[in-house]
């Protein structure tokens, strides 16, 4: 059987970053595997501009982004297999891999990083009763079909979620000839980032309905065109607000599920708010040797976030291999959320294996306005910091220094809190 | 005198701004939280631009990814995607490469993102 | 002039195309959609009843038992996924118990053997996860599950291996009787035969009442279903039904052949034959009585939802014979549940019909067997190797989901009656069945199709005919 130090598991973002760092940090044995044709994952079809801001102080597309860590890691030599698979991991790290030249093959691994990102939520997970047409793709697969395969699926679009990838690829459609009619969003706030409501639908007189939803699907064989009515607080349909709209494409863009399949089966511990698995400071999870990153992890808005978050993992695996790691003696300390934070990555902290500050990332539930973000050792504050807004889309971040524990001591918990700001307090997004 | 509203792309807050103007020359922004969304309303209205990003159709089939270079016009996208889409270019094609040297008439090359077959 | 005409190819029609195909007969199966396996027989819940539910002496219980038995024999035959997982009926009262009673009497009286009453405690031993409301079960072991598509599509191509001609897109518009034989008016011309069996589901009763006085009425009977992700599937083992009550017939919950949950169907009668889309009540009435059977049904876990039409005819009983007034001409109409577990038994009854109206002579080259898609995910790792070795293309999975291989799809293509759909490679090798429902292999699945089909992408279809709008 062939032996590797370091098998990662996905060669977009996270794996590429993760096999650079573990290689700068003395790994030479490394191996990515990719299932795709070719290194960059989820970024080659990913053709817009804005990625790379916080990484090359430079806005990129998503191809020139993974290119430029694709040519880092041929520089390093890094090893890597694409078209090929990893059907298997046992917790004992043995790898079953697929591709065309070389078959099944087992690989026993020291350590291993996943990093096979994430899939989208497919329409029968968002219950839209109705027919079954063509003509339905979630987003991304609509995005791949049209910048990839030089394929444009339709000419009359309705958008159902206005996540990132929905709002890109109406201004896309648009720019290839499709008339994007509207985009629809359950909720009452949208799921993107403000700039892509501006540059992707403002721009091309795009409306957004907010707190409207896909309550009827047109068409048997081909879609003909879908009814939209406005929902109520409990996000049911409001009878009379119904509105139809002849479309032969209905594209959906209804969050984003971590790939997790391998880690569930190896008996990875889950987290079940990310769908990710639960992971410690040093980005491993409950098997020693197997860390996550990236958005098989938890899913991220910024890729730079990606890189940077793969890089801890990458260097963590590093200090694995070569017996650098301090061995786990104790759970570690919880992290814990509060206030309507819905989350923490990681979730629990173990001061004596951080050899860096940890970068604790982590989703509010609600659209919070005036608030503070603080970070609490047990009852003692140790930051906070001033938001003017905090949105579902847009993941915060706590930095945790080992000083702190120095100075305060062990606490039994580590909190994060959303707290409400006083009404006249108009500090803009600071640090105290 | 004439009045403008954008939305704020600095943050999430995505305040409404209100742009006061005199033909080409603002007189001043409000609704804005803080200075980032001054500077952008002043851009907005006097200077709207964007970085295009589309696909060329190659020559034996297939498609490669492309930007213009730097940005351009907000008012000439749809003539710069329009000249792209009649474009068809030999492979392979590199990255970096021009693929288009001056697009929409703004002086701005379009270079290709992607390689291609 | 054909000896036979089957109008429609779903698994009845192709039960009974492949056992006349035994015989020296010149047989054609005509079909209005592009695919075998288009109608009521892609969307049903994929149960082989025991046989406890119909009316003792019935064509309907008659048929349901003896398709029972040799479900398990065709299964190894064509090569169709089967199993017995057993079925339960389940009672929430002390004073339902009579129910479940009578259901056992009458499949004793059908044939159903070993059946048993359990208490709840008994029933949790097999179950655990029944429902706390669960007061008793009727226990069938000899129910099964069956992949309705893989089944009806290994009819058809053993069919068609035995020299069946398979008319797909063609539509019968009206039939005209002549001195001897049909005359068919379809939108690809005409067809005459000596005999016509009128296999068309929910469309039977239009075409019977072609050529018949005695006029029948068939109502599409709209059942939901949703569809939960693998992790969900072995939630339960047993195929679990509610005791039919004055509220109705109640909703089952069940693993798949393949290891998914299924839940439903609702039945909701309507006039339009082609009505399959599924409504927003239909779905959470499934929601609403699953729990009943079984409790904390992971709901989030739900993939898809679909619709299927039942043909329910006002008798409520399979209607298989010559009407009076149209010697020749064979229903097989009103084929509702269980006519999944009936179809193999439906064949044989049809081809003894036949034999009374035409002599029936056996081919020496008759091809018994038929060899489904080699499913790569069940091979050794020995024999995957193997595989790749000879063929490369079972190196590369294109449906992660599934774990399906491009073998398998280009196998789907290019075997008879291959795929020409994205729904056709689906029901096939179930690329795009799984959790991502096609979200990543759509545009792989897409581009070998074309490149196998010589079309371009904007020609190929998910579903449907060619010509359709």
């Amino acid at each position: 059987m062939k032996q590797c130090d370091l098998v990662i598991v996905g060669g977009g973002p996270a794996g590429l970053a993760a096999a650079i760092a573990a290689k700068k940090n003395g790994i030479n044995d490394i191996l990515i595997v990719e299932r795709d044709e070719k290194l960059g994952g989820i970024l080659n079809q990913c053709i817009h501009n804005g990625f790379g801001l916080h990484t090359f102080h430079e806005e990129l597309t998503g191809p020139e982004y993974a290119y430029r860590f694709i040519q880092m890691a041929e520089e390093l030599e890094i090893p890597y297999m694409t078209g090929s698979m990893v059907l298997d991991i046992t917790p004992e790290k043995k790898l079953t891999v697929i591709n065309r030249t070389e078959g099944v093959m087992e690989i026993q691994a020291k350590s291993v990083i996943l990093a096979m990102g994430c899939r989208e939520r497919p329409r029968g997970a968002l219950n839209i009763p109705g027919y079954r047409p063509m003509g339905i793709y979630s987003a991304g697969t609509a995005q791949r079909l049209v910048n990839v395969d030089g394929f444009l699926p339709g000419k009359e679009v309705v958008i159902l979620g206005s996540g990132d990838i929905g709002l890109i690829m109406a201004r896309r459609m648009t720019l290839e000839g499709a008339k994007v009619k509207v985009v629809a969003e359950l909720m009452p706030y949208s799921g993107g980032l403000k700039r892509n409501i501006v540059q992707c639908l403002d721009d091309f007189g795009i409306p957004l309905k907010l707190s409207h939803t896909v309550v009827e699907i047109k068409g048997k064989q081909k879609l003909e065109g879908v009814t939209l009515a406005r929902v109520d607080e409990h996000n049911r349909p409001i009878p009379g607000t119904e509105e139809y709209y002849a479309c032969d494409t209905l594209l959906l863009s209804c969050g984003l599920i971590p790939e997790n399949e391998l880690s569930r089966e190896m008996g990875i511990a889950m987290n079940p708010v990310t769908n990710g698995p639960v992971v410690d400071e040093s980005l491993e999870t409950s098997i020693p040797g197997v860390f996550v990153c990236g958005n098989v992890l938890h899913v991220h808005d910024l890729v730079d976030f990606v890189s940077e978050e793969a890089a801890v993992a990458g260097r963590n695996a590093a200090d694995y291999i070569r017996g650098n790691m301090e061995e786990k003696k104790s759970q570690g300390i919880p992290v814990e959320t509060e206030g309507g934070i819905r989350y923490s990555v990681p979730s629990v902290v173990e001061p004596e294996r951080m050899h860096e500050p940890v970068k604790v990332r982590f989703r509010v539930g609600n659209v919070y306005t005036n608030c503070y973000i603080s970070l609490y050792l047990d009852d003692i504050r140790i930051q906070r910091k001033k938001r003017q807004i905090v949105t579902p889309g847009e993941m915060e971040e706590m930095v945790l220094k080992k000083e702190f524990f120095q100075e305060y001591g062990r606490p039994e918990k580590i909190r994060i809190v959303l707290e409400q700001a006083k009404q006249d307090d108009r500090e803009v997004n600071g640090n105290e | 005198m004439s009045n403008r509203i954008l939305t704020c792309i600095g943050c999430p807050m995505g305040c409404t701004l209100q742009v006061e103007m005199d033909g080409q020359i603002v007189k001043s922004v409000t609704g804005n939280t803080c200075k980032r969304g001054d500077t952008y309303a002043r851009k907005e209205v006097t200077d709207p631009t964007r970085i295009v990003t589309t696909t060329v159709r190659l020559k034996n089939g297939g498609v490669v990814s492309v930007k213009t270079k730097e940005d351009i016009p907000k008012g000439k996208i749809l003539e710069c995607v329009k000249e792209l889409k009649q474009l068809v270019v030999e492979g392979p094609v590199k990255i970096g490469q021009v693929v288009l040297e001056n697009t929409a008439g703004t002086g701005i090359p379009v270079v290709a993102t992607s390689f291609s077959k | 002039m054909r000896d036979v005409i089957i109008i429609g190819a779903g698994v009845s029609g192709c039960a009974i195309a492949r056992e006349l195909s035994r015989y020296e007969l010149d047989i054609c199966v005509v079909e209005k959609e592009s695919d075998v396996c288009e109608g009521t027989s892609k969307a049903n819940s994929g149960i082989v009843h025991g046989g406890f539910d119909a009316k003792p002496g019935s064509l309907k219980a008659k048929l349901n038992v003896q398709g029972n038995i040799l479900m398990e024999e065709m299964s190894k035959t064509l090569d169709f996924p089967f199993k017995r997982n057993g079925s339960m009926v389940i009672c929430e009262r002390p004073e339902e118990v009579s129910g479940l009673e009578k259901l056992l009497e009458q499949g004793v009286k059908n044939g159903v053997q070993e059946m048993k009453i359990l208490t709840r405690e008994q029933a949790l031993e097999l179950e655990p996860n029944l429902a706390d409301g669960v007061y008793a079960v009727l226990h069938i072991p000899s129910g099964g599950i069956v992949c309705p598509f893989e089944m009806n599509i290994a009819y058809a191509e053993n069919a068609a291996q035995n020299g069946v001609e398979f008319c797909l897109e063609t539509e019968v518009q009206s039939i005209e009787k002549m001195e001897k034989g049909f005359r068919l008016h379809t939108d690809q011309g005409t067809m005459e035969a000596t005999c016509v069996i009128n296999a068309a589901g929910v469309y039977a009763d239009v075409f019977h009442n072609m050529v018949s006085e005695q006029k029948i009425h068939i109502t599409p009977r709209r059942g939901d279903y949703c569809l939960l992700d693998k992790t969900a599937g072995s939630y339960v083992s047993h195929t679990i039904f509610q005791l039919p009550t004055e509220k109705g017939k109640g909703i089952l919950v069940s693993p798949t052949i393949h290891g998914n949950l299924l839940l439903g169907p609702t039945a909701i009668d309507i006039e339009d034959k082609e009505a399959t889309a599924t409504t927003a009540a239909g779905l959470a009435e499934i929601m609403e009585k699953s729990v009943r059977s079984v409790k904390n049904i992971p709901t989030r876990q739900v993939i898809t939802s679909f619709a299927g039409l039942r043909a329910h005819e006002d008798q409520g009983e399979f209607i298989i014979g010559e009407p009076e007034d149209a010697r020749g001409f064979i229903d097989v109409a009103g084929i509702e549940s269980p006519g999944l577990t009936s179809a193999p038994a439906v064949g044989l009854y049809v081809r003894d019909m036949v034999a009374g109206i035409m002599e029936l002579k056996e081919k020496k080259e008759f091809v018994e067997t038929r060899k489904g898609i080699t499913r790569f995910k069940e091979l050794s790792m020995e024999e995957q190797n193997e595989l790749i070795r000879k063929n490369p293309s079972y190196g590369r999975i294109v449906c992660r989901c599934e774990g399906i291989t491009e073998g398998e799809i280009l196998d789907a293509v290019r075997r008879p009656l291959g795929a020409r759909t994205l729904d056709g490679i689906k029901r096939r090798t179930r690329a795009g069945m799984g959790r991502c429902q096609a979200g990543f292999c759509t545009p792989k699945t897409m581009e070998l199709l074309a490149k196998e089909l010589h079309l371009e992408l904007k020609d190929i279809r998910k579903n449907g005919r060619r010509d359709a709008q």
